[in-house]
């Protein structure tokens, strides 16, 4: 076969690494662009999810088994030390959802809303709003505007 | 006396007033006492160390070592005594100046004063006493940071727009340049000692030879060689004293010795002169010492317009030193002494002036001279002395200056110098002209040819301010009459390197 | 004697749990104040047995390494467990009366709950031997983080989005970590950092290992805010307690270089192609960018927790370009201004919070003229800026001589000018505070506390110990050699062995 045709087995052979980038680039896309913060964390927990099938996809053995002891000693097993590993990371997931989720309510508790861009404009207005004359910034501003 | 703990004596004891004099604040007789025994011992420490010096024991302290081959070291050497004593000299004086001044002028925060002007001594003397590049950079640092708010006193918006500009400048500089060409210098040599005859000769290309001394006399910006001069101006907001002597004596002679020391002892004459790397550091002197004499002459502010004065003379010395010859380097050595007396006196004058009239422009000063006669007579002796007029000492450091560059065989700068000199009278001269001839600016209008000037009451600034000037004053015409001795003592730099260490 | 790596972290890891179960503020605190400084006594034990460049190899659970977890202690990582101890003791005693001010009392247990829990993901990640259990650690860590972080609430509710921006931003880098971790697995089979290094070596280069290398260093990036991967950091150390500020200012990003310099010059070793291009037109290049932007923005800033903030991206940045020379000299100088840093930063952010405890504000124009009425917490501050700018005889001197020292020797001396030119910057941000504190008037009407010893004594305690490391450096810098030797001499034994 030549080069140029489209490799199939680059395709079909590694199919479960495509799901996994479509599947993180979904949770990365709507990490990042949602405005509303429940679905920020519904994104990032897609995303760790893509890394969880990463791993597990990479344990699986052609034709192995599942990991636990057999008497046969010509039994194939799948590699079970990426489980393992990911038990513990749905562990930290868990967590990092829980907490996320703690701090959301607290969020809507003292600003009473959870989208970002409200939230932006309250902290905005926080600030205060009369530039400081020690700020270098500030008083080069003023002097352009010549009120010194 | 060999101890060489001497040197450590003598650094403390300004630290030591320090400390006395910051717990002193309710007290303010005390305090002003203190201050100025302080500055008794501090001199007479120095010239315990002198002594020793020149009874021939070398002597040479090593505190601690920060990094391996890195030490806190202090070593005497002739230049470094020269420093030492007009530095602490002149604290005597302008200690016992301040007193009359700082009371005279009202000023607040007093005793922050006087525990910033004894540290800055000690930061003075650790740059004469230092053994090592290193040392001295601390020291360097260190007068930097304690001035500043010497600059900032009055805490006023211009007094602390000039203080910014003082310690951008100087710490901008010191950090960029300065301390860029230490390390430079350390990883091209592995030593920073302070050696006779240099240490980078072998180490180093030419080309390189003249980035190196680029960084290291732009670095030293308290030698104030344009472009990096302007702190020295922002400077004069603050009060005349420490204008008087650390912005004529100690930073600024501190910025040109360190100069003159890196030329010494981290290049060694021999090279600069080899490798003619410092020629554009000549010509640079030489333009620095013309341009900042032009912007004098049309300086109003009394202070602004010494300001001005102080940035040509000190070109002298780096002049002298870009020479690279034996005459250029005692020309220079001699002008640290010769200005610092001479300029000293001239800001006490102004400052006694300030105290007596809160007049600060020359244009205001018509007629004062009659009724401050020794402020303005010692203002005349001052001022012809750093024209250069014999029997003053000024008069020296021309001449060797001049010896210098005909040795070197640059005889424009002989024409540069002398034009230097007509410059200096004329923006010198007026000064005492206007407060000796003119008539008071209210009695304008009188024809002095044919009317008397009506009789002025004398009313001179407290004594505290005059007679600490006067005796700078004459120490002008002393300085003349000793040249025999400084130039012998001055003959001791080494300027080659010790027997059988090759360069 | 033989189980102090695992007492290392048990010690702290057990503690936390009592905190929260007896709940009694001051019984909390008293726990972690002990069990603080019994770690710092173990590392400093630990430190003293591996200085003459043994290392320690502790099977934890006695599962033998690759397969079980490893916990190594060389020089390195030793030196990095006593800055995580050495300054989570100095804290402790501050945090008393600082968040006794900060914080409502229903949630001081937790906060030395949390705090512990901290300590001990710094400190595993530093001890552990195990690439997949650098991850727990330090999500560990994290996540007591953002718990932290988001305790500031009490003092401005800024912080709880400062806390839910850091958690974005800190799973995603943990996350981008894991999945680097995943393909260094699928080339070698292992996660065991000794095992990694040497099957990497005898595997020799592929794509998936590149993968795996760049997505480890985005990363490990996010996580010591390293420019432009920073955003998080501002932020979350303005709002977040001053406690927590000053603890993790001076060691959560110090832990996160140690990763990176362990991830890429013991595993991927230092005579990896990939990797040396990209420290070179990559990693260097964006440190000299952290340093300069990071510092002008460091000046306009309006807070002064939130100005020390930028400049902490701007000392990374010095960290970083030490790394990225990839020299022995260079290692040395990030190792060493790991530590100065460390002290530095930990007693400037101590000093923003005895203003804050003062004053109740950071806000610079509220720090007006402090330096008359506060003369011990300005001074402490002025001696704190001086060493961030590098003068002489201040710890941050030392760092910055190593740092163009190595510049030299590549005779890069371009670099070497930049280093000082940005050092300049910090000048200016040092000396805007100097200058509101010292020359500007105190407002008329002002209710200053007086800021009690307990918060004193350790400031000053940081602060001249930076002095006294930046007068005789002997110490900091033997051990940061002979840690860069131990970085580089791991690399090429694993890279020759294995050919």
């Amino acid at each position: 076969m030549p080069d140029t045709m489209i490799n199939m087995d680059l395709v079909t052979g590694h199919y479960n690494y495509w799901l996994v980038v479509v599947l993180m680039m979904t949770g990365l896309f709507i990490t990042v662009s949602r405005g509303n913060l429940i679905k920020k964390i519904v994104g990032l927990n897609l995303f760790q999810t893509s890394v969880f099938m990463l791993y597990i996809s990479m344990g699986k053995i052609k034709g192995g088994t599942a990991p636990i002891l057999t008497d046969d000693p010509a039994t194939v097993y799948s590699n079970p030390l990426p489980h393992v590993l990911i038990l513990t990371a749905i562990v930290v997931g868990i967590a990092t959802t829980a907490l996320a989720l703690a701090l959301i309510i607290r969020i809507r508790e003292s600003y009473g809303t959870i989208e970002a861009d409200e939230i932006l404009e309250i902290e905005h207005q926080i600030d205060d709003p009369d530039p400081s004359p020690t700020n270098p910034a500030n008083a080069l501003m003023a002097r352009i505007r010549g009120n010194r | 006396m060999t101890d060489p703990n001497i040197i450590l004596i003598a650094l403390l004891m300004p630290a030591l007033t320090a400390l006395i004099v910051s717990r002193l604040d309710a007290l303010p007789d005390m305090r002003d006492g203190v201050s100025i025994l302080g500055a008794l011992a501090t001199f007479g420490a120095v010239l315990l160390t002198l002594q020793a010096f020149l009874e021939g024991t070398p002597l040479s302290i090593t505190l601690f070592e920060v990094m391996p081959g890195l030490t806190l070291n202090f070593t005497l050497e002739p230049l470094g005594m020269v420093f030492a004593t007009v530095a602490s000299g002149l604290w005597i004086i302008t200690a016992i100046y301040s007193v009359g001044y700082m009371r005279g002028a009202g000023e607040k925060n007093q005793t922050r004063f006087y525990i910033c002007f004894a540290l800055a001594i000690t930061g003075a003397l650790g740059i004469a006493f230092a053994g090592n590049l290193f040392t001295l950079f601390i020291f360097y640092e260190m007068l930097t940071v304690v001035t500043y708010p010497l600059v900032a006193h009055k805490q006023t918006p211009e007094a602390r727009a000039g203080a910014r500009t003082y310690i951008s400048i100087l710490l901008g500089t010191s950090i960029a340049f300065f301390l860029t060409a230490i390390i430079w210098t350390w990883s091209l040599t592995g030593t920073l000692e302070f050696t006779p005859g240099g240490i980078l000769s072998g180490h180093i290309s030419p080309v390189f030879t003249g980035v190196l001394l680029a960084l290291f006399a732009f670095g030293v910006g308290k030698a104030a060689l344009m472009p990096f001069h302007r702190w020295l101006p922002a400077a004069m907001v603050a009060p005349t004293p420490v204008s008087a002597l650390l912005h004529a004596v100690a930073v600024v002679k501190a910025g040109v010795f360190t100069l003159l020391k890196i030329g010494i002892y981290i290049f060694g004459i021999g090279l600069l002169s080899r490798t003619g790397a410092s020629e554009w550091l000549m010509w640079l002197a030489a333009a620095s010492i013309l341009i900042s004499s032009i912007i004098a002459l049309n300086q109003d502010n009394l202070k602004a317009r010494l300001a001005y004065s102080t940035i040509s003379q000190l070109a002298y010395v780096t002049l002298g030193l870009a020479l690279a010859n034996q005459m250029g380097v005692i020309g220079g050595a001699l002008q640290i002494m010769t200005h610092a007396l001479g300029k000293v006196t001239l800001f006490m004058a102004a400052g006694a002036i300030y105290v007596a009239t809160h007049k600060t422009h020359v244009s205001e000063l018509d007629g004062l001279g009659r009724q401050m006669p020794f402020t303005f007579a010692a203002f005349t002796i001052a001022a012809l002395s750093i024209i250069g007029l014999p029997p003053l000492g000024g008069a020296w450091t021309k001449w060797y200056l001049m010896l210098s560059s005909a040795e070197a065989g640059h005889q424009v700068l002989i024409v540069v110098l002398m034009i230097s000199s007509l410059l200096n009278v004329a923006y010198l001269l007026p000064i005492s002209a206007r407060g000796f001839f003119y008539p008071p600016s209210r009695q304008r209008g009188y024809d002095m040819s044919t009317e008397k000037l009506p009789p002025v009451k004398m009313a001179e600034a407290p004594w505290f301010c005059v007679v600490p000037l006067c005796i700078t004053a004459l120490g002008c015409i002393v300085l003349f009459f000793t040249i025999g001795d400084l130039y012998e003592f001055l003959l001791r730099i080494p300027l080659l390197p010790l027997e059988g260490v090759t360069p | 004697m033989s189980n102090l790596p695992a007492l290392q972290i048990i010690l702290p890891l057990m503690a936390a749990p009592i905190c929260a179960m007896v709940g009694r503020p001051k019984f909390a605190w008293g726990l972690a104040t002990l069990v603080a400084w019994a770690s710092f006594a173990i590392s400093i034990l630990l430190f003293l047995s591996v200085r003459d460049g043994t290392v320690i190899s502790y099977d934890m659970g006695g599962w033998a390494p690759p397969l079980g977890i490893e916990y190594r202690v060389d020089v390195l990582n030793a030196f990095v467990l006593m800055i995580v101890s050495g300054m989570t003791s100095f804290v402790m005693p501050y945090a008393l009366k600082s968040v006794a001010s900060e914080l409502h009392e229903s949630q001081h247990a937790y906060f030395y709950t949390a705090f512990l829990l901290c300590m001990t993901g710094l400190m595993g990640v530093a001890i552990t031997g195990d690439a997949f259990n650098v991850f727990v650690f330090l999500e560990i860590s994290s996540l007591s983080t953002y718990a932290l972080v988001a305790m500031g609430a009490a003092r401005d509710k800024r912080a709880l989005t400062a806390a839910f921006n850091y958690l974005i931003m800190g799973t995603i880098g943990a996350t981008f970590f894991v999945i680097g971790l995943g393909m260094m697995y699928m080339v070698t089979g292992t996660l065991n950092m000794a095992d990694l290094a040497q099957k990497i070596a005898a595997n020799g280069d592929s794509r998936t290992l590149r993968m795996g290398f760049s997505f480890v260093l985005v990363g490990i990036g996010l996580k010591l805010a390293m420019f432009p991967l920073h955003l998080w950091l501002p932020n979350a150390y303005s709002y977040a307690p001053s406690a927590v500020t000053t603890f993790l200012a001076s060691t959560a990003t110090k832990v996160a270089i140690y990763v990176m310099a362990r991830f890429m010059f013991s595993i991927f070793g230092f005579d990896y192609d990939f990797q040396a291009n990209t420290m070179q037109f990559i990693m260097l290049p964006l440190a000299l960018v952290a340093m300069f932007a990071a510092s002008t923005v460091a000046i306009f800033q309006e807070d002064l927790k939130r100005m020390l903030a930028y400049s902490s991206v701007a000392q990374v940045g010095y960290m970083l370009l030490g790394m990225s020379f990839l020299t022995q000299l260079g290692l040395t100088a990030t190792v060493v201004h790991m530590f100065n840093h460390a002290l530095i930063k930990g007693g400037l952010f101590m000093a923003a919070g005895c203003f804050i405890y003062a004053v109740n504000s950071s806000r610079i124009d509220d720090l007006k003229g402090l330096g008359r009425i506060m003369p011990w917490t300005s001074a402490a501050f002025v001696l704190g800026g001086l060493g961030l700018i590098g003068v002489p005889m201040t710890a941050g001197f030392i760092s910055k001589w190593y740092l163009m020292q190595a510049a030299f020797e590549l005779d890069w001396w371009p670099i070497a000018l930049l280093i000082v030119a940005s050092s300049l910057l910090a000048v200016i941000y040092v000396w805007r505070m100097v200058e509101v504190l010292y020359l500007r008037d105190l407002p008329e009407k002002n209710d200053v506390r007086a800021v009690p010893l307990t918060m004193l004594v350790p400031m000053w305690g940081l602060l001249l110990l930076s002095v006294y490391f930046g007068v005789s450096a002997d110490i900091t810098v033997s051990a940061a050699s002979r840690a860069a030797n131990a970085l580089i001499g791991a690399s090429n034994i694993f890279w020759q062995s294995g050919g």
